[in-house]
């Protein structure tokens, strides 16, 4: 893709540009009117996908095809978001589900854009990879006849030998690669400008193997895990898993670990009042099931990496406790139940509480949550914090069928009430309150309640090739965007007077300042050598 | 842990402190750019002093090269003979010469703008220790920080390229991003949320502000150069230029300023967005997950990679690749007051 990134390479640009117009013009003229094989079109469909400007509009569709996946929402980032614009746009959702619209970098056009992108970069970076260590082993080039039409020429005189004169050329010439011809030396340098470019791009093609590696190895999941509970690393522990095409889901890393506790700590008062200031999850984690116990402290910027895999920490929530008897006063339900919230700022969460095993009839409850319960201006009663100060729940009692054996997969999050009658709303109920159920139902308890962590588990095998591909690229364009090539030549010849002709010449093959400036600087210290040298030779013969 | 903010007067009084400095560095700006404006307007046109060119730097070294008194043998009309350091010496294509607008009045304006940037680096210290964390956690501390890196950035120019000419054209932006800032983005000193509260943030956000304030400085280069394309056009055709346009230096130096701060920005924003990806594969447990900012610094770094190869290639240098670049710049600030204001994502935190 990069056919000619070097800053202002003017000499170069021109040559190539003309050369491949020539070609160009050429092949049409010559002969009859041109009648291409398949293979005639096979190379001209290639020279035109490797040539710059297909790169460069490839390069814009690529921007341009980036856009509408910020404007829209993405199954990727947010599937519920996808579902809210299906509601709010049910005729457009359609048509823009068939153009991949809300999975744009995974669709296929999107695809065929940086494919092709990517060929056509291989198709123009190889041959120059190929070209460019051809010329890291040929000699440097010869030293052109006519030194002062170069943009940087200078000429003196010296007693020194021609000989001495290239001998102390060459010392002065360390950081080039010089080779002698007869009369003069010929010296270049900066090759680190070309072989950045050539990393740069290959590094580039192998972020994209990388991402793709991690797309078909990795997997992702989600949970939630209430404090004191245990996850074990195996499929039915995931609220929700995202696997890539190659994993196997029965043999996922064996670990597992245990929220010990979740701590949460937030602003309490002034501007900032109710802005968290900081999650830590306290866990204890094994590697494999007879590996010993481990301790970390999971924090949103300290994810835990395990055997491959991170454990990360997303942020919160309360689990309220209930315990629930029946009509014959057995206890048939025990435990805390994760409610998600509705926002940041009061942490107001809302839950449900399904009882299948109560007896006859089967007992649900949708609840909400209050960790800071107050009173509002208008007499509602609502969370003014989001830590818990005051927790409160209020129900609202169903009995009947759960539709729990109809076999229709359910939401863990929501009551499904059509064949359930409605027992009507509690009190609003304080940690120990006890809601006795109209008819003698049974009763529930809102027993207290636990923090929960929600987290995800990453395993992308992909990470650090993508980070090593990345740096490399990164460290690529630095040497291509900052090394400058230069030419130098040096040529001592005997004027015939026994005195040596010495020429000095210099080429930069960036454009910038300061270049003849340092060019002269190296013919002011090779003349300030020379005499050195003279005098002192001559100070020895006398 | 209780934590009551702002609870000590002496981080509020230096909060306050602070919100009274960069009143004073807009008004130093401000008087900076009418200043230089006086300048553009009204001052002589004069050869631009270049002191890195070499015919330039010889003379100062006590010897002489008559440049361009001797035109080349073969019709070279930039080739410059003479003999310096008693050697003699030929140098051809040092560039065309550039005449500025040159006023006394730059001095002081390019004073009031030193002044003015000594000001803001004072203002983000001052917040950075009153809030008692990295000064850079919202969209204020961005704007801020910012325009001191495009000043910071023209200053540069100005002292060690003689870019003084620039100065009306950066600070415009810097006044303008200030005052947005000022009325609309200004949030109380204060701490960030905890997926912010990382060292990361020195990292990728200081990369991404650097870059921003030396992309914001090339495209004001930028739309100088197409101005000065446009004058020059006219002035071939015959056209008589006047006004602030008569007075800008050769298009082509402009050209290879704006050029020279993308080779320095690109760079830094390849790194602000993979330190960017390090971190979220840290705090979020993704390193690319197509959130907005994310598709918006890729769009980014891809337009300017385009004009890093259109303007290395025949047929799309000149003012093609100048729109490229602005193009660029759009999409740069689009990421910054769009992404935060339109759409949501993990980067909301305006």
């Amino acid at each position: 893709m990069d056919r000619q990134l070097h800053d202002g390479d003017i000499a170069m640009r021109d040559l190539d540009g003309t050369k491949g117009a020539a070609t160009a013009g050429e092949s049409e003229t010559a002969g009859p009117p041109p009648r291409l094989s398949a293979l005639g079109w096979a190379r001209w469909a290639w020279r035109v996908l490797t040539s710059m400007r297909t790169a460069l509009i490839l390069l814009f569709l690529l921007a341009v095809g980036a856009i509408p996946g910020s404007m829209l929402p993405q199954t990727t980032v947010s599937e519920e978001q996808v579902r809210d614009f299906y509601v709010d746009h049910p005729d457009l959702a359609p048509w823009l589900d068939h153009l991949s619209l809300f999975d744009v970098y995974s669709s296929p056009w999107y695809a065929a854009i940086y494919l092709l992108l990517f060929v056509s970069l291989t198709g123009c970076v190889i041959p120059r990879a190929l070209a460019h260590y051809r010329a890291m082993r040929a000699r440097p080039p010869r030293t052109p006849r006519n030194l002062d039409r170069m943009p940087y020429s200078a000429r003196f005189t010296s007693t020194a030998e021609p000989r001495t004169v290239l001998d102390e050329a060459r010392g002065l010439l360390t950081r080039y690669r010089v080779d002698t011809r007869e009369d003069s030396v010929a010296a270049e340098r900066g090759h680190l400008r070309e072989t950045g470019n050539v990393v740069f791009h290959l590094a580039l093609l192998a972020l994209l193997l990388a991402l793709a590696a991690g797309a078909f190895l990795g997997y992702r999941g989600n949970m939630l895990v209430v404090e004191g509970d245990g996850f074990a690393n195996t499929l039915p522990s995931y609220d929700s898993f995202d696997p890539g095409i190659a994993v196997n889901d029965n043999e996922l890393q064996p670990f597992s670990f245990t929220v010990e506790s979740m701590d949460v700590e937030f602003i309490q008062e002034g501007n900032f009042g109710g802005q968290a200031e900081s999650y830590t999850a306290d866990l204890t984690y094994r590697e494999a099931p007879d590996a010993p116990e481990e301790r970390h402290e999971l924090e949103v910027n300290e994810p835990l990496s395990v055997d491959g895999a991170q454990v990360y920490l997303l942020g919160h929530g309360y689990a309220p406790e209930f315990r629930v008897t029946n009509a014959e006063g057995d206890v048939v339900f025990d435990q805390p139940v994760p409610f998600l919230s509705r926002d940041e700022a009061t942490f107001t969460s809302d839950g449900v509480v399904k009882v299948p095993d109560a007896g006859d009839e089967q007992l649900g409850f949708s609840a909400v949550f209050l960790p800071s319960a107050s009173e509002s201006p208008e007499g509602e009663l609502v969370s003014d914090f989001p830590a818990p100060r005051d927790p409160v729940v209020t129900l609202e009692g169903y009995k009947g069928d759960l539709g729990m054996d109809s076999g229709r997969a359910q939401s863990v999050y929501q009551l499904y009430t059509e064949d359930m009658e409605s027992m009507g709303e509690s009190p609003a109920l304080s940690p120990g309150d006890t809601w006795t159920l109209p008819d003698g139902a049974g009763t529930i308890t809102f027993t207290g309640y636990s923090d929960y962590a929600s987290l995800q588990v990453n395993s992308d095998p992909a990470r650090l090739p993508a980070l090593v591909a990345a740096s490399a690229a990164v460290l690529g364009l630095v040497a291509t965007l900052f090394v400058r090539p230069r030419r130098v030549w040096v040529r001592a010849r005997p004027d015939g007077n026994g005195r040596t002709v010495v020429e000095v010449a210099g080429l930069s093959k960036t454009e910038g300042a300061g270049t003849a400036a340092d060019f002269h600087t190296l013919a002011v210290r090779l003349r300030d050598r020379l005499r050195e040298r003279t005098t002192v030779d001559t100070a020895t013969k006398e | 842990m209780t934590h009551a903010f702002a609870a000590t007067a002496a981080a509020g009084s230096l909060a306050s402190f602070s919100d009274g400095l960069i009143v004073a560095t807009i008004v130093a700006y401000a008087v900076g750019l009418f200043l230089f404006a006086i300048e553009a307007a009204y001052g002589r046109r004069e050869p631009l002093r270049s002191d890195d060119r070499f015919p330039a730097k010889a003379a100062a070294s006590s010897s002489t090269v008559d440049k361009g008194a001797d035109k080349g043998d073969d019709g070279d009309d930039f080739t410059a003979r003479g003999v310096a350091d008693d050697i003699a010496v030929s140098v051809r294509d040092t560039g065309p010469q550039s005449y500025v607008s040159t006023h006394a009045v730059g001095r002081v304006a390019l004073a009031v703008t030193s002044l003015g940037f000594l000001l803001n680096l004072a203002q983000i210290v001052s917040r950075g220790i009153a809030a008692d964390r990295w000064p850079w956690g919202n969209m204020f501390e961005f704007v801020v920080a910012i325009s001191l890196c495009g000043v910071g950035a023209f200053l540069y120019a100005a002292f060690r390229h003689n870019a003084r000419y620039l100065g009306m054209f950066v600070l415009i932006p810097v006044v303008l991003l200030l005052g947005i800032g000022v009325k609309w983005l200004y949030t109380e000193t204060g701490p960030v949320i905890p997926a912010l509260d990382s060292y990361w943030i020195a990292i990728h956000v200081t990369a991404a502000i650097i870059a921003s304030g030396a992309f914001t400085v090339s495209g004001a280069a930028t739309v100088t150069y197409l101005v000065a394309y446009r004058t020059e056009i006219k002035r071939a055709a015959g056209e008589r230029v006047t006004g602030i346009a008569a007075a800008l230096p050769s298009s082509g130096l402009l050209d290879q300023l704006a050029h020279r701060f993308v080779l320095f920005a690109f760079p830094i924003w390849t790194f602000a967005v993979i330190a960017g990806a390090v971190w979220a594969d840290e705090a979020w447990g993704r390193f690319w997950g197509w959130d907005p900012k994310e598709v918006w610094s890729f769009i980014t770094w891809v337009v300017y990679a385009a004009y890093l190869h259109a303007r290395a290639t025949a047929g799309w240098r000149g003012p093609k690749a100048a729109w490229i670049a602005l193009a660029g710049l759009a999409c740069l600030l689009f990421n910054f007051f769009g992404v935060n204001y339109l759409f949501s994502g993990l980067h909301s935190y305006a």
